[in-house]
């Protein structure tokens, strides 16, 4: 946006959105389906193959215009990519799951950007707003209603800022991966992996198959960790093979893994041009005098995924801590959330790899498909049995994966107070330590209203952990925000609960003239016609 | 701020404040000024409840000649004063409201209404139709005509309250619960029992908002406020589309008719930082948060009437607030006479951010027993009595 907030526009100025919103078709509202699948990887896959199999209609919204997810991003048929299985060494599984998928008859919707899920109005029907189009900013808006629900809306990834994570160059580990695989693109020619979590062995060695040096891969944790739980360990043979694979590719690319690490500042004026790694204590403080500097002209960096969870919770549905610090959907044995009528599968119980995804996304379109057809033993069957233990298994091995990745609570130690933590608003760590100082903020919630911090663009996506770790710091100064009273989960009587930071009633932006055009539901309490209108 | 931890019995010397939203804040902050020592404890953070959802209205333009009104220009004035006195963080501006007109009936009905404002002394600036684009150039064509209220302003309601508390140098106690209110032998507050202990004071002011019955409830006093709930739509940052506060006035045209069929219009204002804000609905609908896509859509389809450029544009959040609501409107500032010791500053329904410093101001006057610079009757807080609005009618949520 042009100009500063205190800078005053001329009257004359005119304003003309980028964007335009073309007023939409009239509403057509479709039948409602048995179930409304959102999210197309492949949880969303599995739960909607399976359901559709079991005789059930089924719709599937996904805002990309292929299936797939993020996982198996892959090229657009117009590149031309001829193996895109290089990229996948599961591609044939995925290649597999789409042909059933394609040759079920459910009902693909793609470039649907969903919006908001609302519960049933007494007649059992979801409703499920999206925006359709290329991208959500000049969408018409759509409506698909369903008796369930089954959200497979995956995760995206955390960033934990440090001084020059804001330099063109420095990207998500995630997101250069996702460049490579639907692009074929490189992020650049010399890439620093750094972060925390498996995720980063994966990027590295795509990234070095793909022709770019990876001078270091740096881990923050120590992969100890995994070793700690050996049980759960010999539960995940395939993810340890993974690794295996991984892990010869980087020694093939002589890529050495520096753990226990963590790039504490990126250096450049344009870009990136270099990075400085510094060793890191038990609780991830870094340690002095302990910074080499490595060039680079990339830098693809991310510490885990958060589940994307926000058209769930703003249904109320339970959610769940998990052992890396995050909060995922509180979903029952057979992938039901607190909330009837509403499953969950993939990361958005948790993060856990496609592996995890597809069973749980199979075992909840049985679920879902003996919940509408009356026949509870379909749960009992052999498959779900079969399902249900290996999901567990998979599961407890994530689980451990996570605990052994969780970021330690001294990271803020590398971030200086003019440090931009909220880049949308511009937000430094100093303003946000101020706020949860001296003006008494206790919780990420309370901060963001003092500060702005996740009021922007990305409402807090990027900057949600760092916020709540800088507004729990404070409270260890000297308050008594804990989670008993002041935390984003607290207070204890009706209405007192404050929102979450996971909430966000809009899951992406809507053009008002969307909103405007939407049909008008009179069967709902709308707002009384009585007093004044304007507040305080 | 001091902060304390400390559990146990402790001594608050003063007062109590009950209540770390924006009332409280102003009455911790007035009272402080009075020379009295001040603890302010809340169960949730600074600004958690209805000061954090609000948009900050600071309106004389929107009441009618009348005990609220009289409110609303004290607060206005102190509001110039603090502007002064707080850092600018709190984000005052002297925007000033503009109320626009459909057609010339709506005008009409405007003028007298603006007319006895400006005799309980509003300043209100009739605007032509064809003026309007002057002070709005993005407004829709073709509206009937409007009037300028320039003492109508705007803060950022969670920053005014957490530098209210600063600048009042009170002790602030937050994720700390009141479970008690503590009585001697002759019904006299002594102070209060909370999670992490007891706190005694003479006094204990309840500014707990919209669950402020549950606080007087706690003292057995009875005070029917009740959440009204509403929804604010904000967009993403746009250079400044809005100028004013602005908003559709067909409702003082009906009230002038003497319809019951009151019209809700939106309230459209653009803010220092870049988004546009859009209010305002009402419903009571209890401590239900869920997104009520109905309600969007209207403020939506009313607000993109008012400003056509809005439509391109989109909103990338929304929230909703409970507004501490009382059944005649007013809120209830002052001694309970049924319980010496304790006064109320609660229920303002959706001007607590704007009546804040005058009520602050009320509560220190009758503290410290001085006169109050307007006449408290109107808001005694037991003039719902049992008799009147018994708990069978008003009970609890």
């Amino acid at each position: 946006m042009p100009g500063s907030p205190s800078e005053p526009h001329e009257p004359s100025e005119p304003y003309e959105p980028s964007e335009p919103y073309e007023s939409a078709a009239p509403y057509e509202p479709s039948e409602p389906y048995d179930l409304a699948v959102i999210g197309a990887g492949p949880a969303g896959l599995a739960g909607a193959v399976t359901a559709c199999e079991l005789g059930l209609s089924v719709a599937v919204l996904d805002a990309a215009p292929q299936t797939g997810g993020q996982y198996f991003r892959h090229p657009a048929p117009g590149l031309g990519a001829a193996r895109p299985q290089a990229l996948h060494h599961d591609w044939s599984e995925f290649t597999a799951l789409r042909g059933r998928f394609e040759a079920s008859g459910v009902t693909h919707l793609p470039h649907h950007h969903v919006w908001t899920v609302r519960p049933p109005d007494g007649d059992g029907i979801w409703t499920v707003h999206a925006l359709t189009g290329p991208d959500a900013h000049g969408g018409t808006p759509a409506r698909v209603r369903a008796r369930t629900i089954l959200l497979a809306t995956g995760a995206y990834e955390r960033q934990l800022p440090f001084p020059g994570w804001t330099l063109p160059g420095v990207i998500g580990a995630g997101g250069a991966q996702a460049m490579l695989k639907s692009g074929l693109v490189l992020p650049g020619r010399r890439i620093v992996v750094a972060g925390s979590g498996p995720l980063l062995l994966a990027v590295a060695s795509s990234l070095a198959a793909a022709g770019a040096r990876v001078p270091a891969v740096v881990e923050a944790s120590g992969y100890l960790g995994y070793a700690r739980r050996p049980y759960a360990l010999a539960a995940g043979p395939h993810k340890l093979l993974e690794a295996a694979v991984h892990g010869s590719a980087l020694l093939r690319h002589r890529t050495p893994l520096r753990t226990r690490s963590a790039v504490t500042e990126a250096h450049g004026t344009d870009r990136v041009e270099a990075v400085t790694v510094s060793r890191l204590d038990r609780a991830w403080r870094p340690v002095p005098g302990t910074g080499r500097r490595i060039a680079c002209d990339a830098l693809a960096v991310g510490h885990g995924l958060v589940p994307q969870t926000e058209l769930a919770t703003g249904l109320g549905c339970a959610t769940r801590r998990t052992p890396d610090g995050t909060h995922a959907l509180a979903l029952d044995a057979l992938q039901e959330s607190s909330v009837p009528g509403l499953w969950a599968a993939g990361e958005t119980g948790g993060t856990g790899g496609w592996d995890l995804a597809r069973t749980e996304g199979e075992l909840a379109g049985i679920a879902v498909a003996a919940r509408l057809r009356g026949l509870p033993a379909l749960t009992r069957s052999r498959r779900a049995r079969a399902l249900a233990r290996r999901r567990d298994r998979l599961r407890a091995f994530a689980d451990v994966m996570a605990a052994a990745h969780a970021p330690g609570p001294g990271w803020t130690a590398w971030l200086p107070d003019d440090t931009d933590v909220c880049r949308c608003e511009e937000v430094t760590a100093g303003s946000i330590r101020g706020a949860a100082g001296a003006l008494g903020a206790r919780d990420a919630r309370t901060v963001k209203l003092l500060t702005r911090a996740g009021m922007g663009w990305c409402q807090g996506r990027m900057c949600g952990a760092a916020v709540a770790c800088l507004a729990a710091e404070g409270g260890r100064g000297g308050g008594r925000g804990d989670g008993a009273g002041g935390g984003a989960e607290g207070g204890t009587a009706q209405g007192t609960v404050p929102p979450s930071a996971e909430r966000r009633p809009l899951a992406v932006p809507v053009p008002l003239g969307a909103l405007a055009d939407l049909p008008e539901e009179s069967g709902r309490p709308g707002p009384p016609t009585d007093g004044p209108t304007a507040d305080g | 701020m001091p902060l304390s931890n400390s559990p146990g019995v402790s001594d608050a010397r003063d007062l109590i404040v009950v209540g770390a939203g924006v009332v409280g804040a102003a009455c911790a902050y007035y009272a402080a000024r009075s020379g009295l020592t001040v603890t302010v404890l809340d169960r949730g953070p600074v600004a958690g409840g209805t000061t954090g959802a609000g948009e900050g209205n600071l309106l004389v333009s929107d009441k009618e000649p009348g005990p609220e009104l009289e409110l609303a220009l004290l607060s206005s004035r102190l509001w110039q004063e603090l502007a002064e006195e707080l850092p600018a963080g709190i984000e005052y501006e002297a925007k000033g409201g503009l109320v626009v007109a459909s057609d010339a009936a709506g005008t009409a009905a405007l003028r007298k209404f603006a007319a006895a404002q400006a005799e309980a002394g509003v300043t209100a600036e009739e605007v032509p139709a064809d003026r309007l684009h002057d002070l709005e150039p993005h407004l829709a064509p073709g509206l009937g005509g409007g009037f300028h209220y320039p003492q109508d302003a705007q803060v950022q309601p969670a920053l005014a309250a957490a530098h209210l508390l600063r600048a009042s140098g009170a002790r602030v106690r937050t994720g700390e619960e009141v479970t008690a209110v503590l009585t001697g032998a002759h019904g006299e507050v002594r102070g209060v029992r909370t999670t992490a202990g007891d706190l005694h004071a003479p006094h204990v002011v309840n500014a707990a908002g919209t669950w402020g019955g549950d606080v007087a409830r706690l003292a057995g006093a009875h005070l029917p406020v009740l959440p009204r709930r509403g929804f604010v739509l904000v967009t993403e940052p746009l250079p400044r589309v809005v100028r004013h506060k602005v908003y559709a006035a067909d409702y003082v045209a009906d009230v002038a008719s003497g319809s019951a069929a009151l019209q809700t219009s939106a309230v459209v204002e653009g803010t220092p930082a870049g988004p546009v804000l859009i209010g305002a609905s009402r419903e009571r609908v209890g401590f239900d948060r869920t997104l009520s896509v109905e309600v969007l859509r209207r403020l939506a389809a009313q607000a993109t009437e008012l400003f056509p450029v809005l439509a391109k544009v989109r909103a990338i959040r929304t929230y909703a607030g409970f507004r501490p609501y009382l059944p005649d409107h007013l809120p209830a500032i002052g001694p309970d006479p049924r319980v010496p010791g304790l006064l109320h500053a609660c229920g303002h329904e959706g001007a607590g951010i704007g009546l804040a410093p005058a009520t602050g101001a009320l509560i220190a006057a009758a503290l410290t027993g001085r006169q109050p610079p307007v006449p408290l009757a109107p808001f005694r807080p037991d003039r719902f009595g049992p008799d009147r609005f018994g708990s069978d009618r008003f009970g609890s949520a």
